[in-house]
This record gives structure tokens, sequence and C-alpha cells, in this order.
């Protein structure tokens, strides 16, 4: 008796541990990035143009906007309709599904190195892109269709087939009833791979510096060259002048990764007071 | 006239002979309860009716089914005699959307647009399926914020509200508390004036109190159709008088009695 309540107790002290930890970490990285960068967060920062002397992040805050709208745009329609194909049309536990699985999953696991390797021989130079804006958001749009794919297929399987059924059942066609029924039920589970898609491009660096390239300008045409905030802060990191600068340009991007975060919990809101 | 008429109806899902050589008529604007033990073929006999199985892989249908005299297997477009019969599931299944887009959802399919005949229909809809004041006031909230009962009786308005000739219910009352099923029953016994429905179900009271024709399954087939009356007090089959003897003596549903709810509510 006694024994079960040490362990419980040493259960509950793990618990909030490595609660505790998480917590911690989080709070210790912030700060730190904080303390770092504050110093450095000037109003010339974000001048408009970019030089040297004010390494301004300007044109990689509207890079970054630009470059992640573009690769979900590209990504988006095509993971949703793959996943719409998988769940809604092929024979459930088909060949072609699982060969489709086996490949996104494969996808997924692939470091972005490789496909930026793989953006830059296709994209940047067998088809003539350069190093440019549209190059990589076709690199990153590959790299989160597996994502995107992957947690579209979940949240259209979630939905109750009872639902589909219902709206047969009233003389509606299988598009309407997948355009109608299954796919408002379906959406904060895809928002939310789409959120998480969006991070992995705001945090990206390694598929973009061999497709995007590393200008620091805002770009006006697509096939321009372009740095996002992570690119900035790499390059920044790298000349040891500037590393104050990283540092404050780090905070604008946890301001940004915030504000994408609450964002999103505030849009799935809205939509969720409409179904539950 | 025969709204529903089926002869020499095979089924077959894959190997397994699901439905054996049914013959079935059921007339215009009449209540016809399906009875029998689980797995009997009752429900895939309902969804017969209006094609449903058509969805299910490896589904074969063979013999005629006839809805007015066309024949429900011919026709062009299963939309239409989806339209004409129309269905409510075991569970509710209200769609994630507004309780009024989900009344206004069939007649949206079959192309009604105009915002004041859809809003005359949801009302006629709504208060044909007895739910009208419960809940006129919030047509705009999400239509899962309502109670389970008031749920199935939201489908039933959705299934009412694309104007059916005939409703096919499978039992829209076993996932409900007593009170909520008591509503329904008094719903489904108001609907019977306008409407031709056919209703499975596992309660023998239910059967009795709401039917005028009853039809008794067994193991893929049908073995007796009458009279509700008849059935249940001069059954001709003896497998028939064996199941509702046991039925109506086993002790969960003597004391269903829906019957009396109605009354003590009123009392
Ligand atoms: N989609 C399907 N594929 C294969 N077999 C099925 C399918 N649906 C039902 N069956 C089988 O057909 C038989 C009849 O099933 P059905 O659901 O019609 O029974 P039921 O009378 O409605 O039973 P219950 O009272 O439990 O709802 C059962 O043996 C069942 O296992
Ligand atoms: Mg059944």
């Amino acid at each position: 008796m006694t024994g079960m309540k040490i362990k419980e107790n040493i259960m509950k002290w793990l618990v909030w541990a490595s609660i505790a930890l998480t917590a911690a970490t989080l709070a210790f990285i912030v700060l730190f990035v904080v303390v770092k960068g504050l110093p450095y967060l000037k109003p010339s920062l974000f001048s408009l143009t970019y030089n040297s002397v004010n390494v301004s992040l300007t044109p990689a805050l509207i890079s970054t906007v630009i470059l992640t709208a573009l690769a979900l745009v590209i990504a988006v329609p095509f993971g949703v309709f793959a996943s719409i194909f998988l769940v809604e049309y092929a024979k459930r536990g088909s060949k072609i599904v699982k060969f489709i699985r086996a490949m996104s999953e494969t996808l997924a696991g692939i470091p972005s190195i490789v496909f930026g390797l793989f953006g830059m021989l296709f994209f940047v130079t067998f088809l003539g892109f350069g190093f440019s804006v549209l190059s990589g958001a076709l690199t990153l749009a590959i790299m989160v269709l597996p994502i995107v794919l992957r947690s579209s297929e979940e949240a259209l399987l979630a939905v109750p087939d009872s639902l589909r059924e219902g709206s047969l059942s009233l003389g509606a066609g299988k598009l309407r009833t997948i355009f109608k029924v299954v796919l408002p039920a379906a959406a904060p589970g895809i928002f939310g791979g789409v959120i998480l898609s969006s991070g992995r491009v705001v945090g990206e660096t390694a598929a973009l510096i061999y497709t995007a390239g590393t200008v620091a300008q805002i770009p006006y045409s697509p096939l321009q060259s372009a740095r996002t905030l992570s690119v900035h802060m790499y390059a920044l990191s790298g000349e040891s002048l500037h590393v104050g600068e990283g540092y404050a340009t780090a905070i604008v991007l946890l301001v940004l990764v915030a504000v994408i975060n609450v964002a999103s919990s505030a849009i799935l809101k809205r939509a969720n007071r409409n179904r539950i | 006239m025969n709204c529903f008429s089926v002869k020499n109806l095979n089924l077959h899902y894959g190997e397994m002979h699901a439905l054996i050589d049914i013959h079935f008529d059921m007339k215009y604007r009449e209540i016809t309860a399906l009875i029998g033990p689980s797995g009997c073929g009752k429900s895939t006999f309902l969804r017969t009716l209006n094609r449903m199985n058509d969805l299910v892989e490896g589904c074969r249908v063979e013999g005629s089914v006839r809805l007015f005299d066309e024949d429900i297997y011919t026709m062009p477009d299963v939309s239409m005699l989806r339209k004409r019969v129309g269905m409510v599931f075991q569970k509710p299944n209200p769609f994630p959307m507004s309780v009024f887009d989900n009344v206004a959802y069939g007649p949206r399919t079959h192309g009604v647009r105009s915002r004041q005949e859809l809003e005359m229909i949801v009302e006629k809809s709504l208060r044909d399926a007895a739910i009208w004041d419960e809940v006129k006031d919030r047509l705009k909230k999400p239509a899962m914020s309502l109670s389970g009962g008031q749920q199935q009786r939201l489908c039933i308005a959705r299934a009412l509200a694309v104007s059916p000739e005939v409703l096919l219910l499978d039992e829209p009352t076993s996932a409900l508390d007593p009170l909520s099923t008591a509503k329904i029953e008094e719903l489904l016994r108001e609907l019977r004036s306008k409407y031709s429905v056919v209703i499975v179900t596992h309660n023998m009271q239910q059967a009795a109190h709401i039917s005028d024709k009853t039809a008794f399954f067994l193991l893929g087939e049908l073995v007796e159709q009458g009279d509700t009356k008849e059935l249940f007090e001069n059954p001709r089959d003896e497998r028939t008088a064996e199941y509702i003897s046991v039925k109506v003596s086993a002790p969960q549903a003597a004391c269903a009695a829906p019957v009396d709810i109605p009354a003590r509510l009123a009392g």
C-alpha cells in the first residue's frame, strides 16, 4: 500500500520535473535571445533597404512572408487534393494508396539539405529559375508536401462515414459531399498541418541557401533571389561583426512565429464555434 | 397502390448471401416496421430501398425493387431516387454546420437558392419534425450543440426537407433516452398521415405502437409480413411466434414500455 503511494509520488515528481525542465528550457532560450538581442534592436535594423552597416532585417522579413505564402500556395492544394484522392476515391488499402503513403513517408524523412541540393540541380539549373524565390518556394513546397498530405489524410479519415452517408442519402453527389460536408469537418486538422508546414518553412535554412540564394533585398519578382529571416540570421552569425544583430533578428523571428501561432488558434476557435 | 414492391430480391456481400429471395409490399402512406434478431438483414434490406448499398464494395443486388412501378435499380439518377426516398440513421449524424444549414442542405442540393423559399422549407420541416419550438431561436447555432434527441429530430427534419415520398428509419431511437424516444415515436405517428415510412426497430412495443404493418426477418429471409396487430396476436409462422414471445417477455423489453411515457409526462 505504501509502496503504491511512494510510486505514485515518484511519478508525480517525475511528471512535474519534466514539465519544469521543458518550460525552463524554453524560457532560457527566449531569455537568452532577448538579453543578447535587445540592445541591438534599433530602428536602423528595420530600414527599408539592407546595407552592410545597418544590416536591416526588413527585406528578410518581407521575403519570409512571401516565400512561406508561395510555398504553401503550391503545396497545400496538391497535398489536400492528393489526400482527397487517397481517402475518398482510391480503394482503401489498395496498392496505389500504400505506394503513395510509402513515398510520402520517405519524403518526410529526407534531410532538408538533400531537398536543397535537388532544388538547386532541378529548379535553379535545369529549369533555369536561378537562385530565386520561385526555386526556393518550389523546393520547400516539395519538402512540406508530406506534412500537408499526411495531416489532411488523417483529418479526412477521422470524418465519420455517417456524415458521408447522411449527405449521399439526401441525394447529394460525391463531389458535393466532399466539398460541403467532409472538407469542412476535416478543416481544423488540415489547417493544423498547414500551420506545421509554415513553421517548417519559416525555420528552414539549408534548403534555401542553395535555391533562393542569400541576397538581402525585397524581391520584386519571383525570379529574384531573397533571404528569409532564418537565412539572414545564419548569414549574420557567420560574420563576427554582426552577431548581436543576429540575436535581434531572432527576437523578430520568435515574434513572427508567436503571431502565426496565436492567429492560427484564433482562426481555429472561430471555425470551431460553428461546429461544436 | 403499392409504394414499394420488392420481388425475388437477393443480395450478396461478396460470398455472403445476406438477403434471400425477399418478397415485400408496402402501401402508400403506411408505416411498416422491420423486426428480427441482430444480423438478420434488416438494415441491409432498408438500404436496398434507396440504393445506399451501392456504396458497399462487393455488394451485389438481384431481383426487382419497384417504387411506384419504377425499377429503382435501373434508374439512371440515384440522386433523384434518394431525394424521393429519405433516410434517417441509427446514430444522429448532423453535419458540422448550423441548424438552419443542416435542414437547408437537401433543398440546396436540389437547386433551391432563394433565401425566402429556404426559410419556408426549413421552418416547415422543423415543425413537421416537432422540434421547431426548441430550435427556432438558435437556427444559426451549430447543430452539434443540440442534445442527442434533438439532433435525431433535426436529422428527421433534414430528411423531410426534400419532401421525400418515403422515409426510411434504421433504429432511429436506439441511441436515445426514453424521453427523446417517446417524442420521436409521437412524431412518427403523426408523420404517417403524410409519408410512407419503413422503420427498423428492436423494440417490440415500438413496432406495435407505431406501425400499421410489420415484417419479420430471420437469417436473411423475410419470414412473415402482415398487419401489425395480426402478426403480434396471431403469427402464422412459428418462428415469428417464438421470436415475439421471447422478445415481449424479456425484462428489458417489458420495462421500456414507451407507451406510458407521454401519458406520465402529460400528467
Ligand atoms: N458492408 C458489409 N459487408 C459485409 N457483410 C455485411 C455488411 N453489412 C452487413 N453485413 C452482414 O450482413 C448481415 C446482415 O447485416 P445487417 O446489418 O443488415 O443486420 P441487421 O438486421 O440490421 O442487424 P442489427 O439489428 O444488429 O442492426 C450480417 O451478417 C452482417 O454481418
Ligand atoms: Mg441494423
